[in-house]
């Protein structure tokens, strides 16, 4: 209903979005592995392209294109700074192998961006902190981090509210100097803190109310399950480590100058 | 036996000059639908409060008299020990929920007290089907109307099958449709299930026609308690401020010109217009 | 006077919380603006100082178009009190706090002593001036957050949800402050969902259904309508209820005030011979 819609969360379901999020985790470490192991722009091509079936499989494809809009400019100061050093360093002149080189280096961020923003964008807080609570972590922790999630766009909406009803009493929050506008803002904040102090007590006591801390040997109403698919990424995962490895030590890797 | 009974309660916030609930006895028993009622800061909140032992394990401060509730001293026991017989519903739905899925949320108390999984499931579905929320279990609180949402704080203290619920204005949020259906809601648990109900409400138009037994406290104290019918119609009650509904209002002011439309008072329209049909069809 | 020409409203998430509503508030009128939570109702009032400028359409207040205008121009004129008070109170007194918005508007010093005297005088608040408006009750907050609009004594006044978690005395006093409103001839726009208020005080009554007006007319009228108020989720008021079972012996169907229905009542007693 509002501005801050974005920062709320829908469950959404798809091949990937129902893949157990440890899982999808190692998947994006084994990606990051190979990623560092490569320096040549073929292999890092690859890992750039059998990454996009995941993205197209999800139907998150405009907002990961989206990510990777966002780490443009970091991209290309890569490069630049990639061709300036051996340009600098070669004896001032542009060779093929050195922007490829440049162009290799650009790739690996980019594999890495891509395959973090495939975890984030198809794992949902709440499978996220489900598998918070299945892993080892305390489970106050997990309890702190969806809590942080459901109340995040609540807190959102209740400030704009605030800047409205002060708005209203002819507040002006653009107006004045830089320090007149900090003060400004401080017939925001104090309602802001307070109301949250008062929501967070009343959140204490429904908690309370329903037996928080009854018992140690917490239960759970999910139980993360690995499915078909949990599986089919898992053989994915060894596939590309091992592929991996064995085109590293027997694998001559070509240039792409090589072919011209 | 009564299931909660309390004997000359007197409880006083820390760091507060005034106690807020005065020498409070009164006595529920087993399937009352009860309503308790009064001005604002009359205590009804810190009353309800007692109930489950939040007060004063959670909120401190000093409570003498005695206090039994499902036949269990809250003085000696745990909020966490008095949740699986007395759940509370408050005033506010955005804050009771915190979990990312409805039935997560219901299954909250059930995961605290360590309920093995088949069991909580059933526990939650049963849960969400008493209030009607069953097909809707999937999603997130905010994707939800307020009316839903208070559903879902019934449900997530349903789901612990407690003896007592207690709501606390659970209704002053919304439009008086949905308030009206979470009434039906707590009604068929108090019919069907034989769940005693405690419901603090100002606005006794949409609830004086649930209850069986009526508490009016003002400053702290106990003023009336007894037969909605009686004490509804009594002058005290309108002189401590509580909002007579308006059937009831109306019927007094009727008697008071000399219609007579039966001895019972009316706590509904639905009461008064049969009364006035009675009353007023044609005879030959 | 105040005038919504065909607006539209979308929120950044593309929602469409109006879908083309006109209207027009004059001067001295008291309205009800009704209708489910979400059906745009407060979406609508954010229009009337400012707050929220529409998509397409135009809004004049007094005569002037408010995307012409700031918050802080149009709010001199239109006093908005949300329903939250704690949405609003930061000050250490009750005094500051009602002194804010003077400040704001920039009157001078003697006038705001003079203004916030008056104001918590209006709404026996005087007590209070020196307390932390935090150390209140709920009902004393929203007291304090009325006060700090009237201070500057805007013509007209928006009341979003007043009636909120109120007892039944603390509604009464509303009632009887509003009255108060309506003869020194201010324009008072409530946004409401409780009937039983509005069926006591019988404003103009204007129904709200996503984004659109669905009726706009005499509270009594409106609020006898079952078909046009499940619409709404809203229910009739007990005398209405009372009113509409009793139609089968005659009696009319548009009764909401309690005196009204006990002369009706006493009336058909009499004629068949019950009193004498």
């Amino acid at each position: 209903m509002s501005v801050f819609d974005g920062l709320r969360f829908r469950k959404v379901h798809s091949p990937i979005h129902n893949l157990d999020p440890r899982i999808k985790f190692v998947y994006v470490i084994a990606i990051f592995v190979a990623a560092i192991i490569f320096y040549q722009i073929i292999p890092l091509l690859i890992l750039f392209l059998i990454q996009i079936p995941f993205v197209l499989l999800a139907r998150v494809q405009r907002q990961w294109l989206r990510s990777l809009r966002g780490a443009a400019f970091l991209a290309t100061f890569i490069f630049v700074v990639n061709v300036a050093t051996t340009f600098f360093t070669s004896g001032y002149h542009f060779t093929a192998p050195n922007i490829e080189n440049a162009a290799a280096m650009t790739m690996r961020f980019v594999v890495l961006v891509e395959s973090f923003s495939v975890f984030f964008l198809t794992t949902s807080p709440d499978h996220l902190g489900l598998a918070l609570e299945e892993s080892r972590v305390p489970y106050e922790f997990a309890f702190a981090f969806t809590t942080a999630v459901r109340f995040v766009p609540v807190l959102a909406e209740e400030a704009q509210t605030i800047m409205d009803a002060q708005k209203a009493r002819g507040l002006e929050l653009e107006k004045g100097g830089i320090l007149k506008r900090i003060r400004n803002y401080v017939p925001v904040l104090i309602p802001l803190i307070v109301s949250a102090i008062r929501r967070s007590l009343e959140l204490a006591e429904a908690m309370e109310s329903r037996a928080w801390g009854a018992t140690k040997k917490r239960t759970n109403l999910y139980a993360l399950k690995l499915h078909k698919g949990d599986y089919a990424l898992v053989a994915i995962i060894v596939g590309i480590l091992i592929a991996t490895v064995y085109i590293r030590l027997y694998v001559p890797i070509p240039t792409i100058a090589s072919f011209f | 036996m009564a299931i909660i009974e309390t004997k000359n309660l007197t409880y006083t916030y820390p760091g507060a000059t005034k106690p807020s609930i005065v020498d409070v006895s009164i006595k529920v028993e087993k399937g009352e639908f009860v309503l308790i009622t009064g001005p604002s800061g009359c205590g009804k909140t810190t009353l309800c409060r007692t109930f489950n032992g939040l007060v004063p394990h959670f909120y401190q401060g000093e409570l003498k008299g005695e206090i039994t509730v499902a036949g269990i001293d809250t003085l000696k026991h745990h909020t966490y020990e008095m949740a699986k017989h007395v759940g509370l519903v408050f005033q506010n739905p955005e804050n009771q929920l915190f979990a990312l899925s409805i039935e997560k949320d219901v299954a909250f108390g059930l995961e605290n007290v360590g309920v093995p999984r088949e069991e909580m499931r059933r526990k939650v579905d049963w849960a969400l089907n008493q209030t009607g929320i069953y097909d809707i279990r999937e999603r997130s609180p905010h994707e939800i109307s307020g009316g839903q949402q208070q559903r879902v704080a019934i449900a997530s203290v349903l789901a612990m099958e407690p003896e007592v619920i207690v709501l606390d204005e659970p209704t002053s949020f919304l439009d008086p449709l949905s308030a009206e259906k979470i009434f039906e809601v707590i009604y068929k648990l108090n019919k069907e299930q034989g769940i005693t109900v405690i419901l603090v409400e100002h606005r006794l138009d949409l609830t004086a026609k649930y209850s069986n037994h009526l508490i009016v406290m003002d400053h702290g104290a106990v003023r009336l308690e007894g037969d909605p019918r009686k004490i509804l119609a009594s002058e005290e009650t309108r002189l401590i401020g509580v909002g007579i509904p308006k059937a009831t209002l109306l019927y007094q002011m009727l008697k008071k010109e000399g219609l007579n439309l039966g001895d019972q008072t009316p706590l509904s329209s639905e009461e008064l217009a049969d009364q006035l049909l009675e009353a007023l069809k044609p005879r030959d | 006077m105040i005038e919504a020409q065909d607006i539209r409203y979308a929120y950044a998430n593309k929602v469409e919380a109006l879908k083309g509503v006109t209207l027009t508030i004059k001067d001295g009128e008291f309205v009800a603006i009704m209708g489910q939570n979400g059906a745009g109702k407060s979406t609508l009032v954010k229009h009337f100082n400012g707050l929220l400028k529409p998509s397409k359409g135009k809004v004049l207040v007094d005569g002037v178009e408010t995307t012409k205008s700031s918050v802080a121009a149009l709010a001199r004129n239109v006093g908005f009190v949300f329903q939250n008070p704690d949405h609003q109170l930061f000050s250490e007194t009750v005094e500051e706090e009602i002194a804010f918005a003077l400040k704001n508007f920039g009157f001078k010093p003697e006038v705001i002593e003079k203004r916030v005297t008056w104001a918590l005088n209006l709404l026996s608040l005087t007590q209070y001036r020196k307390t932390s408006p935090f150390l209140l009750s709920g009902g004393e907050r929203k007291r304090v957050a009325l006060a700090s609009v009237l201070a500057w004594d805007p013509s007209t006044l928006i009341l979003d949800e007043p009636t909120i978690g109120q007892d039944h005395e603390q509604k009464e006093k509303l009632r009887q402050f509003i009255m108060q409103m309506q003869t020194q001839k201010k324009t008072v726009v409530i946004v409401t969902h409780d009937v039983e208020f509005v069926a006591e005080c019988n404003p103009r009554v204007i129904l709200m259904k996503e984004g659109k007006i669905v009726a706009d007319g005499e509270g009594k009228e409106i609020l006898t309508d079952p078909a046009l108020l499940e619409l709404s989720s809203i229910v009739l008021p007990q005398i209405a209820q009372v009113f509409t079972k009793l139609a089968p012996l005659g009696f009319p169907k548009d009764v909401i005030d309690i005196y009204e229905a006990k002369a009706a009542i006493l009336k058909q007693a009499r004629e068949k011979g019950m009193l004498k």
